[in-house]
């Protein structure tokens, strides 16, 4: 068990012991990332240690440590000792949608994923990446020296290649406005092909990736991939942050990865502490209902992170066109699909 | 390859260590008191190591009680330490064989992929067939593929004396990347998904459920009475079958089983196919009766925690079933331990890992307790 983890137990032995018996408890179930992925799981988590400490809760999670453990987890959870699970990613769907049907009484919540038709009793969270991504892609097509962007993903599923998307569009929008040619590689948005690790864990991948996308001349890379970024992270620190920056995703990687912080252009946020929490309190009033949950730029589900280190090098005719043109998404008179 | 001298080693090494698995039938200390003691000593040491991870008192109190709770305490515990002991020791039992046979596979995890995969495929191939044909078939396309993948390496081993250790460890690995190859083939992967995983094995196909009409979420299933079947034909085929008797007659000496008239190669095949066979139905059982689809990744380490179990149980089919339920009850638990303690599910591979030591080294477990031994038995099979 690492210390982040050992943090969340701390918190959540501390608010049960606090709030003794009656408490209201949040469970979550990770996904194979594990509690402590400096990404999705970890935020998610996140968003139950703010409700441990905005709401008194009692918190708790089970970590997956291969997609077998799934059901075999939520199948735990189900003695009732939980108001609400949350299940984290896409991968989850299937079990999460089983546990669900089988039962009707127990509140679930799974981030990264939605139901079509809803589920009465599971509140898909899920993310309008791309307007995040699509900053992201157009500060990279302002920033980069070699005029060539590179990005990778984790397997080729909708919520990661979303970050794909919009970071390719945000990038062909700085090329119309500017008359410049900036092109990414590692991913065609019409296709749908690119590069992908095929794994969400091996940090050697993620560096090897990085390195063969600055050989083809990227300066700049977007590992959407998890912890597998972490190795992109490295490569770059060891190259130099003019020679490779990297935008980290889902959480503000200069705070999760703080070793490694410089080399971090910005981080494309993926807000799922908030809409988790939003979640739990939803449980807790009584005004949960089975449906959707869209976070966005507008209600803060998403967004970009500062600049970090490279807040004095981002030009201020820049950070003035990001602002724009995310007033723009906003009002709709922005598309990020690139239509 | 390796040198001979390389490869004599390994056999060396090897054989020591079958030795030790095998045992004899009458050391009932090794067989029974020893793996109990090793129990309570590895369940101690998990208890230091957690305090020296700085969980305190009460929490490893609460943790060991949620490990009992967690796989004996209720019906839905019983019901999870039973789904995760069938593929454990369908596959113990497979290795189990083999060892006795002299051979150490290490195979069982691609034995185990192979044949949940092909039991998927077979399952979704033909879902007109009613259940009753279905379920068996599609049992038997895992056994058959297991045994097909396990026999490469009883071939390579019979024909040109390739150690089985490296050629099913390889093998292991080949099937990795075989299952995710296959999962992203048209005819294989679900539609509408581009992550690989294959499409789901149809109503008609799935070991029926043998709990659900009390609770739902009860999952032990049908490959409950597959498994129990086949610990009974496993004790047959090795103690009162003519094969059997060959198997374990060149396991215990191949020299003499060869003098005996024995055919050395084609037992070394028939026993890699039978482990294979037994790991492939594991495999089958898991994607029939649990995950209902092949997934990469899901054979999740069970083959390789099976080589634990074999050791365990002492290769002895009954051996092994025990081995198998202790096995699935620390898997359950551990889920009980993360939820009720909120201790890491990792320690459970400590004390898992803990247990497979002290076996290993019954010397050692005679040291710590030696008022559990007699005397005279100093040093026993070791």
């Amino acid at each position: 068990m690492t210390f982040l983890s050992k943090i969340g137990l701390a918190a959540a032995l501390v608010a049960g012991s606090v709030t003794a018996a009656s408490a209201f408890t949040a469970c979550q179930v990770t996904d194979t990332g594990g509690i402590d992925d400096s990404g999705f799981n970890q935020t998610a988590w996140k968003g139950v240690e703010d409700a441990i400490a905005a709401d008194g809760i009692e918190g708790r999670f089970l970590e997956s440590q291969q997609e077998s453990d799934y059901a075999a987890n939520l199948n735990s959870l189900l003695d009732g000792s939980c108001d609400v699970i949350i299940t984290v990613g896409f991968l989850m769907g299937d079990a999460t949608k089983t546990a669900a049907e089988a039962n009707p009484d127990q509140k679930f919540s799974i981030v990264d994923f939605a139901y079509d038709p809803t589920i009465p009793n599971v509140v898909g969270q899920v993310y309008a990446t791309e307007q995040a991504a699509f900053l992201a892609g157009y500060l990279a097509a302002g920033m980069t020296q070699t005029g060539i962007l590179g990005t990778f993903g984790g397997i080729n599923i909708p919520p990661v290649t979303v970050f794909m998307d919009g970071f390719v569009h945000g990038a062909n929008l700085y090329n119309e406005r500017h008359g410049t040619s900036v092109s990414v590689l590692g991913w065609n948005p019409d296709s749908k092909e690119g590069l992908f690790t095929g794994n969400f864990d091996q940090l050697d991948d993620g560096r090897a990736f990085a390195q063969n996308l600055y050989d083809e001349g990227a300066d700049i890379v977007m590992p959407v991939a998890g912890p597998v970024g972490l190795g992109s992270a490295s490569l770059a620190d060891e190259l130099g942050t003019d020679a490779l920056k990297i935008i980290g995703v889902d959480a503000d990687q200069t705070q999760t990865d703080p070793e490694k912080a410089h080399v971090y252009l910005t981080s494309v946020l993926k807000r799922m502490d908030s809409t988790v929490h939003q979640v739990i309190q939803s449980a807790m009033d009584g005004s949960f209902e089975g449906g959707l949950v869209v976070g966005t730029l507008e209600n803060e589900g998403v967004g970009l992170a500062g600049f970090g280190s490279f807040e004095d090098a981002v030009p201020a005719e820049l950070k003035a066109e990001l602002d724009e043109i995310r007033a723009g998404i906003i009002d709709g008179s922005i598309s990020v699909t690139g239509m | 390859m390796s040198t001979s001298i390389g490869k004599r080693e390994l056999d060396d090494a090897g054989r020591a260590l079958l030795q030790r698995a095998s045992g004899g039938r009458g050391q009932f200390e090794d067989l029974v008191i020893v793996p109990i003691f090793a129990v309570i000593a590895a369940l101690v040491l998990g208890a230091l190591v957690m305090l020296a991870t700085g969980v305190d008192i009460g929490t490893i109190g609460k943790s060991f009680v949620a490990l009992g709770k967690g796989s004996v305490g209720s019906l839905n515990a019983i019901s999870e330490t039973l789904t995760s002991a069938i593929p454990l020791i369908l596959a113990g039992l497979g290795l189990g064989l083999g060892f006795r046979a002299g051979l150490f596979n290490i195979g069982a995890e691609g034995q185990i992929v192979m044949g949940g995969l092909a039991a998927a495929i077979f399952a979704f191939s033909f879902p007109g067939l009613p259940a009753i044909l279905l379920i068996p078939l599609s049992l038997l396309a895992g056994a058959i593929a297991g045994a097909i993948y396990a026999g490469f390496a009883g071939v390579l081993k019979a024909t040109t004396g390739a150690h089985e250790v490296i050629t099913t460890i390889m093998l292991n690995l080949s099937s990795f990347l075989i299952l995710i190859w296959a999962l992203k083939q048209p005819y294989v992967q679900v539609a509408g998904r581009s992550d690989p995983i294959s499409k789901s094995v149809p109503e008609a196909g799935q070991l029926p459920r043998l709990l659900d009409w009390i609770d739902p979420n009860l999952r032990v299933h049908a490959g409950l009475f597959v498994m129990l079947i086949m610990v009974a034909f496993i004790w047959w085929l090795l103690f009162r079958s003519k094969i059997g008797f060959a198997f374990r007659a060149s396991g215990e000496n191949p020299d003499a089983a060869r003098y005996a008239g024995m055919k050395s190669g084609l037992i070394i095949v028939a026993a890699m196919g039978t482990a294979g066979a037994l790991a492939g139905l594991g495999g089958a059982s898991q994607v029939l009766g649990v995950l209902e689809r092949a997934s990469p990744g899901f054979s999740a380490g069970i083959g390789f925690d099976a080589i634990a179990l074999a050791l365990l149980g002492r290769s002895h089919p009954v051996g092994i079933l025990l081995a198998g339920l202790l096995f699935g009850g620390l898997e359950a638990g551990g889920r009980q331990m993360q939820v009720d303690a909120g201790v890491s599910i990792d320690l459970i591979g400590i004390i898992q890992a803990l247990i497979i030591v002290f076996i290993a080294a019954p010397l050692l477990v005679r040291a710590i307790f030696p008022w559990g031994f007699r005397k005279d038995k100093e040093g026993g099979a070791a």
